[in-house]
């Protein structure tokens, strides 16, 4: 039973180590702000048309659907009010953190992975470099910095999704959309819609450095990595996503 | 060198190293002093490449002291790792090329970040141009690793490994996967490094010509070519045959460690199969 347990738990403890020091990099030297800002190209830029595209076609889906449910009240028009709350507080920061964590998470686990087995990472430390400095805390930088901007574009173009369907086939006036859009956002939501992705953000990245740079096995344990470097980023992200809005709702209910 | 000969670079002593249970390193104990050439045989899976990864401080060792440059770096921090790793050169099994980098910039990588070595920004390009041509690679300078064979690849590591200029230089496998001619080539660029620098030198390999060219050939600056080493002979790399000491591991444990005439007598097995004599 022990010998069973040790596993997981040892992973734990190692996932936290390395947590820790990437967290502790961060202030301190040397900085490698290229890579900062390369890996923020790679996972905010690079991922912006692919959010862009869900969180409109989420938006869009959203107003579509709460559209029949509200029509039974006779409250079509408060449409705006249901997928603005809805995405800034839930769908936009867990689709596009699902999102990032599939692009991202999994190229992360591959990159370090491939590095990791051509005894690259060995170099990197024989050569004089601390790998987590070098390539960890860049990346939990760049996706905890670039990860609640795209939400915010997510949530946006999300509102803008279900602006067309309310426009085109409700015939909600713009006005009045946007209106119990803005009308229905308060700090609380917005202060839960750019916690969430700040937090998973350290998630996926972390989760991917960690699959990355403990791949054994050549090229097979790469694939194996970024299987379950994806896999747990995503639970996680429920995980998460499930204890934010409970601290939330309950502060709400007291 | 003479006078420094005898200065303990690399000790290992009673190391042993174990991965979940199983032994990768079983008591081995032996040291390599300055000027001198190592050759380490052994099948694949005996322990070869961990043996280099502890020199390197990269793996610790479960139980015994490792010296480098009298130094004891067992209970080192990584942080003081680096100081020790700045001074030696090390050319990884499959090349450990960074994959997102120039050749320019994987040479010029350890020159910028070793943090003991510090470099004026105008004179990192000329030296990287000095390393690339020694292995005869100038032209490759901003090429990226996978536009180049494996043996180029090999080369511009060897490059990296010598571009600092370090003391102890460690190759693991330096002709593993390569055609016997691409081979040659690796190896005549480690003899040449060896007796230009006259740096200590550790190479892991499991073939038997590898080990005598390094044992038998020197490198003449004169001529600029490989020729033959009559023992006894004095002067620059000369005599090359008397400072290398062939070492052999098998499952982990080191069972061989003499010169090459010991090698040769020897009727052990195991020893046999990686000794093939070459005239």
């Amino acid at each position: 039973m022990l010998d069973f347990l040790k596993g997981p738990v040892f992973a734990v403890q190692e996932f936290y180590l390395l947590a820790g020091r990437a967290v502790r990099n961060i202030f301190r030297r040397p900085h490698y702000l290229d890579d900062v800002f390369m890996q923020m190209d790679v996972i905010g830029v690079g991922s912006l048309p692919i959010v862009c595209l869900t969180g409109f076609f989420s938006g869009a889906v959203l107003a579509l659907q709460m559209s029949r449910a509200l029509a039974q009240y006779g409250q079509v028009g408060r449409v705006g009010q249901v997928v603005a709350i809805t995405l800034v507080r839930e769908l936009g920061p867990v689709l596009t953190a699902l999102l990032v964590a599939g692009r991202n998470g999994s190229g992360i686990a591959s990159e370090l992975g491939s590095m990791k087995v051509t005894e690259q990472i060995d170099a990197m430390r024989a050569l004089g470099t601390d790998p987590i400095q070098k390539l960890v805390t860049p990346r939990v930088v760049a996706t905890a910095t670039v990860l609640p901007l795209l939400t915010v574009i997510s949530d946006f173009v999300g509102m803008f999704g279900g602006f067309t369907i309310a426009s085109l086939y409700l015939n909600i006036p713009a006005r009045q959309y946007w209106s119990s859009v803005w009308t229905s956002l308060e700090w609380d939501d917005v202060t839960q819609g750019l916690l969430k992705p700040f937090v998973f953000a350290f998630a996926i990245s972390l989760v991917g450095c960690y699959y990355g740079l403990n791949t054994t096995g050549g090229t097979q344990g790469v694939g194996r990595a970024t299987t379950q470097a994806v896999v747990v980023a995503s639970v996680l992200i429920f995980m998460l996503t499930f204890f934010i809005t409970k601290i939330f709702v309950s502060n709400v209910a007291v | 060198m003479p006078q420094a000969a005898g200065k303990s670079v690399l000790r290992f002593k009673g190391v042993s190293l174990f991965f979940e249970g199983a032994a990768a390193l079983q008591d081995v104990s032996f040291e390599v002093t300055e000027g001198q050439t190592r050759i380490l045989f052994g099948s694949a899976g005996s322990g070869k490449t961990v043996l280099l990864k502890v020199a390197l401080g990269l793996l610790k060792p479960s139980v015994g002291s490792v010296y480098v440059f009298g130094q004891e770096i067992t209970d080192f921090r990584e942080e003081d790792l680096y100081e020790v790793r700045s001074r030696i050169g090390m050319l990884f099994q499959e090349s450990a090329l960074f994959d997102s980098m120039t050749i320019a910039e994987n040479v010029a990588y350890p020159l910028l970040n070793q943090k003991s070595i510090s470099v004026p920004p105008e004179e990192v390009m000329p030296r990287v141009e000095q390393a690339l041509r020694f292995v005869e690679l100038e032209h490759t300078l901003d090429k990226f690793p996978s536009e180049l064979s494996g043996g180029m690849r090999r080369r511009v590591a060897i490059a990296r490994a010598v571009v600092t200029e370090p003391p102890l230089l460690l190759y693991d496998s330096p002709t593993a996967g390569l055609d016997p001619i691409t081979a040659n080539t690796i190896m005549a660029l480690i003899v040449k490094e060896r007796d230009l620098s006259n740096a200590t030198t550790l190479i892991v390999t499991h073939r038997y010509q590898d080990a005598n060219l390094v044992a038998k050939f020197r490198y003449n600056r004169d001529l600029a070519s490989l020729e033959p080493v009559l023992n006894g002979n004095s002067g620059p790399g000369g005599g090359t045959a008397h400072r290398t000491v062939f070492m052999i591991m098998q499952d982990g444990r080191l069972i061989f460690e003499g010169s090459q005439g010991d090698l040769e007598a020897s009727t052990d097995p195991y020893i046999t199969k990686f000794v093939r004599r070459v005239h």
